[in-house]
């Protein structure tokens, strides 16, 4: 197989799958600020809010522009010392809403 | 079907696991860049999906920074004195086997000053859950050198360099007979709540070694500069081998290329600790989660089907 025909090879289920998206939660209250979820994010969809919280940390938000990109992998969630970070599955959310009629 | 626009983030002001967790105390009293909040946070997942009533979950823990975990899990919860977090914790899991017991402590608590209790208990095989979280010195008193402190590193009390060599936490542990042995660090989150889980629902003494940054004294002696720096060094240095030989895997965090071995390095069935008092009761009542230990295939069997 040459490399062209591998480039041109699609997963069997690419009409059906979707790619989960994600809502990003965030307690600006707990945010010390380290990082970790800004610097680790696999999809780089968060930076430093221009804000601070009662401690005075700079609390990540979503960049602009990068709103709909988040894919719930969750591991800001997990990776956050604070607990301050977390994703909630929006097609599940919507599946439910919708009575899952598709 | 309709999408739903999605405007950044939301605002809230309480996390799915706070159930679990003692949240009026939050934010806790752990520095920035602290990798022991990641590990709390890993291990209270792990008691979510454990299938164990929460009743049944008892959390115990020493004196330091990591100690202080045992007072925001919200399940029934020690804190115990210096280095005596395993003594009293093999106190509750004898008297009563039907509880999922974690021991959640730090490197100088568990190895230096509870170091006798330490190779013991994993000598008799006493049903805990021991999550050593490693941060290479005491990190609470002021960053003084302690066991696990690496050849060559400053320290508050070695301004020349540690000379002494640094014990090797997972050969320990398996050399005393712990029938489970993990190292992660609190980057690997995913595999550390796995190996957590994993510790929880099997019987017998479970040794889970976690690596995290201390950038307030560690770091600040040895030119780190925050918790995200030394976290970028571990996604750089960290090589999973499950099959590594725990002789080799010491660590050096002054050289750059040695690499940070991690993996569930030892995962075999050994018979608990049951007192001869305690014996007939046992076979007649099964402990209820070893049953369903047994059926959990976790790691990839590397010692062939039992």
């Amino acid at each position: 197989m040459t490399s062209s025909e591998i480039r041109h090879r699609e997963p069997l289920d690419i009409a059906t799958a979707r790619v989960p998206r994600g809502q990003v939660y965030i307690i600006p209250e707990r945010c010390k600020g380290c990082d970790f979820c800004i610097v680790f994010c696999p999809v780089d969809i968060l930076v430093f809010s221009t804000d601070i919280n009662a401690k005075g940390y700079h609390f990540p938000i979503v960049a602009h522009g990068k709103e709909d990109a988040c894919t719930h992998c969750g591991f800001c969630d997990l990776l956050c010392p604070e607990l301050a970070i977390y994703t909630e599955d929006l097609n599940a959310l919507e599946q439910e809403a919708e009575g899952d009629t598709d | 079907m309709t999408q739903t626009v999605l405007t950044g983030e939301k605002k809230t002001d309480t996390h799915p696991v706070d159930a679990l967790l003692r949240a009026d105390r939050l934010p806790h009293i752990l520095c920035p860049g602290c990798g022991i909040g990641t590990a709390m946070h890993c291990i209270v997942h792990a008691m979510a999906e454990s299938g164990i009533d929460r009743d049944k979950h008892v959390c115990v823990s020493g004196i330091g920074c990591s100690g202080r975990v045992a007072g925001y899990i919200d399940v029934d919860s020690y804190h115990t004195t210096h280095g005596r977090a395993i003594p009293f914790a093999v106190g509750i899991a004898v008297q009563n086997p039907e509880l999922a017991v974690t021991v959640v402590s730090g490197d100088g608590d568990l190895t230096a000053i509870g170091g006798n209790h330490l190779i013991h208990a994993a000598r008799r095989n006493i049903d805990l859950n021991v999550i050593c979280i490693n941060n290479f010195n005491y990190g609470m008193t002021g960053g003084q050198a302690g066991p696990t402190t690496p050849l060559n590193a400053q320290s508050s009390t070695t301004p020349y360099g540690c000379w002494d060599r640094p014990f090797n936490l997972p050969h320990l542990a398996h050399a005393v007979g712990a029938p489970f042995v993990a190292r992660w660090t609190v980057l690997h989150v995913r595999q550390l709540k796995d190996a957590i889980l994993r510790a929880m629902q099997k019987p017998g003494f479970c040794f889970i070694e976690v690596i995290s940054p201390c950038p307030t004294n560690y770091g600040k002696f040895n030119n780190i500069g925050s918790g995200l720096e030394e976290m970028e060094s571990y996604r750089r240095r960290c090589v999973v081998d499950h099959d590594a030989n725990l002789a080799d895997i010491e660590i050096d965090l002054g050289q750059e290329d040695s690499p940070i071995v991690v993996g569930n390095f030892i995962d075999v069935d050994r018979e608990p600790f049951r007192p001869i008092l305690a014996g007939p009761v046992r076979e007649e009542k099964p402990h209820a989660a070893w049953a369903g230990l047994r059926k959990t295939q976790f790691v990839e069997d590397k010692n062939g089907p039992e």
